[in-house]
């Protein structure tokens, strides 16, 4: 029993100091800002790391504006902000494209209606229309899907299509895109929305005002539902460090982290 | 002997008193953690705001009042569903079958407990929502669909715990019911289940928490749309569900405000828990009641 002891003592005090040499490392490279570019931050990061020993990169959250302010402040080299910038914030920095997040509005597969318009989406989304008939489809009442409030796509989405207006409390709430595609595949009477990325045979991407949602579309500046994710360097140049790491991300690396995940590349 | 040949015992002793000590350390931890987070919310946005109807936290609104009603309704469902089933299934096991039937039945159903509510929830989104959405109308997901998967979830709860308060009832009064020319059916209405009264509200109430805290089966399922649910067929919210959703990431006073609901769901839990304890420890009048039953906490 007491040579147990010993051994639960040592275990703790690896721990311990292995947690304390961790924490000796040094903070090469810090990100910060929008949470919808979170997790994809973190891909990168430990990708990065793993090809760039003895670098660590530090992702923080916090939003958006709090990114672009991280990157003025200091407090992070890069700051993440996945929204265009405003023209005060623009003035003083440096911002590159590192993907863009396209986002698809979906129904059921079988559904006879594949193209609505931007206000029959915030129409449908709004509680206004509460029938696919309104629309052009058969007389059953729409089952509104979305995300949980704090969802990046569900900002986005509020912000591109809603524009101020609330969405109606009866939608469903699902909290990742797969629930949603999947509630979408199983309801004929559903609408949702998703990055465009995965969108796959099991639902159908609607048109918006006959702009077929696709990356074509999106470089040709006529799919609406589009919104940039930008790193943000404070002044012009940004150090070596940070140009390199925004040269390993625009390449193929980084690209393919992105589109694992749904996103598209930043374009030309 | 002496001191020195005692000490590893000594030793042994404190240890384990100290183990003893952690679990209920860890608790105090909890309760100290959540309260810390969520209660400042309260205070700082008031107790209207928060116990109101209106849930839109990157407005600054953070009523968890539809939520509260979305846990009652489900809550209430399963138990309407689940009781009888639970309560029939632990008469037959204790009176009825016989002893083969019943080396099989109690371990099936035991096993219940042990299936991951992910894979309720997964069952729930193949089987029971495209059921609802075909036979009953609505879009499936809704207050019935999680009634019926949690009805389902808190069986093993209420039938591990009323059979053993229908089995701790001595066997003298049954064969005194029976010689007294009362048939089986009448021994087990007036004489075996008032007797075993006390453990039985102790598995409804044990039930009811299991119900109350169950998380992932619910989300998937119950369709969780922030509003006042008008039928069974309704989608609604419960208060574990709007933590499950949102806590990913949610920042600032949002974040704060699923820590004040996980207060509220923290303190329902505890109540229930400590209803279910003074229930199983008040003596039932004629038996003595149901002392030997398995300890059975509820889990959040």
């Amino acid at each position: 029993m007491r040579r147990r002891h010993h051994a639960l003592l040592l275990g703790a005090m690896a721990t311990v100091g292995s947690a304390a040499c961790h924490r000796r490392a040094q903070a090469d490279l810090t990100l910060a800002g929008s949470t919808s570019m979170q997790p994809f931050a973190e891909a990168w990061a430990d990708a990065y790391g793993a090809e760039h020993p003895g670098l660590t990169v530090h992702v923080q959250g916090g939003g958006s504006t709090a990114g672009v302010q991280a990157a003025l402040s200091g407090a992070a080299q890069i700051g993440m902000a996945s929204r265009a910038l405003t023209p005060e914030e623009a003035a003083r920095t440096t911002s590159v494209v590192v993907a863009r997040d396209g986002i698809a509005v979906i129904v059921h597969a079988g559904s006879p209606v594949s193209d609505l318009t931007l206000d029959e989406v915030r129409g449908i989304y709004a509680g206004e229309i509460v029938s696919w008939r309104a629309v052009g489809g058969r007389p059953t009442p729409i089952t509104l899907i979305t995300r949980e409030e704090g969802s990046g796509t569900r900002a986005a989405f509020e912000a591109l299509v809603m524009r101020g207006r609330r969405l109606a409390p009866r939608a469903l709430v699902q909290d990742s895109t797969g629930a949603v595609r999947q509630m979408v595949a199983s309801d004929p009477a559903a609408i949702g929305y998703v990055a465009l990325g995965i969108v796959d045979g099991s639902v159908k991407a609607l048109r918006l005002g006959g702009v077929r949602a696709s990356e074509a579309a999106i470089d040709a500046g006529r799919y609406p539902l589009v919104r940039p994710f930008l790193f943000v360097l404070a002044g012009t140049a940004g150090t070596a460090v940070t140009r390199d790491f925004v040269a390993w991300i625009r390449g193929e690396a980084g690209q393919a982290v992105i589109r694992r995940d749904g996103l598209l590349p930043p374009g030309a | 002997m002496n001191a020195i040949m005692r000490l590893p015992d000594r030793v042994l002793e404190n240890a384990l008193r100290l183990l003893a000590l952690s679990s209920i350390a860890v608790l105090a931890a909890i309760t100290l953690f959540v309260f810390r987070e969520g209660a400042p919310l309260i205070w700082r946005v008031g107790l209207g705001n928060f116990l109101g109807a209106d849930w839109h936290p990157t407005a600054g609104r953070y009523g968890i009042a539809l939520m509260l009603v979305g846990s009652a309704a489900v809550t209430g469902g399963a138990l309407v569903i689940g009781v009888p089933l639970g309560l029939a299934s632990s008469v037959v096991l204790a009176e009825l079958a016989p002893p083969l039937a019943r080396r099989v039945l109690k371990p099936t159903i035991e096993i219940l407990a042990g299936i991951p509510s992910v894979v309720y929830g997964f069952m729930g989104i193949v089987v029971v929502l495209p059921w609802i959405r075909r036979h009953l109308g609505g879009p499936g997901a809704s207050g019935l669909a999680a009634a019926v998967i949690l009805g389902v979830m808190i069986l093993p709860t209420i039938v591990s715990i009323s059979l053993d308060a229908i089995e701790a009832v001595p066997r003298a009064y049954r064969e005194g019911s029976l010689a007294m020319g009362a048939t089986e059916w009448q021994t087990i209405r007036r004489v075996v289940l008032p007797a075993a009264r006390s453990g039985i509200v102790a598995a409804v109430i044990l039930g009811m928490g299991r119900a109350v805290g169950e998380t992932m089966a619910v989300v998937m399922v119950a369709g969780n749309a922030v509003q006042l649910p008008r039928s069974p067929l309704d989608p609604l919210r419960t208060l574990t569900a709007n933590l499950a959703l949102e806590m990913g990431y949610a920042a600032g006073d949002h974040r704060a405000a699923l820590f004040a609901t996980a207060m509220v769901l923290f303190t329902i839990v505890v109540a229930l828990n400590g209803l279910a304890g003074l229930a199983r420890r008040r003596p039932t009048r004629r038996s003595g009641g149901a002392s030997g039953s398995t300890k059975t906490a509820v889990s959040p």
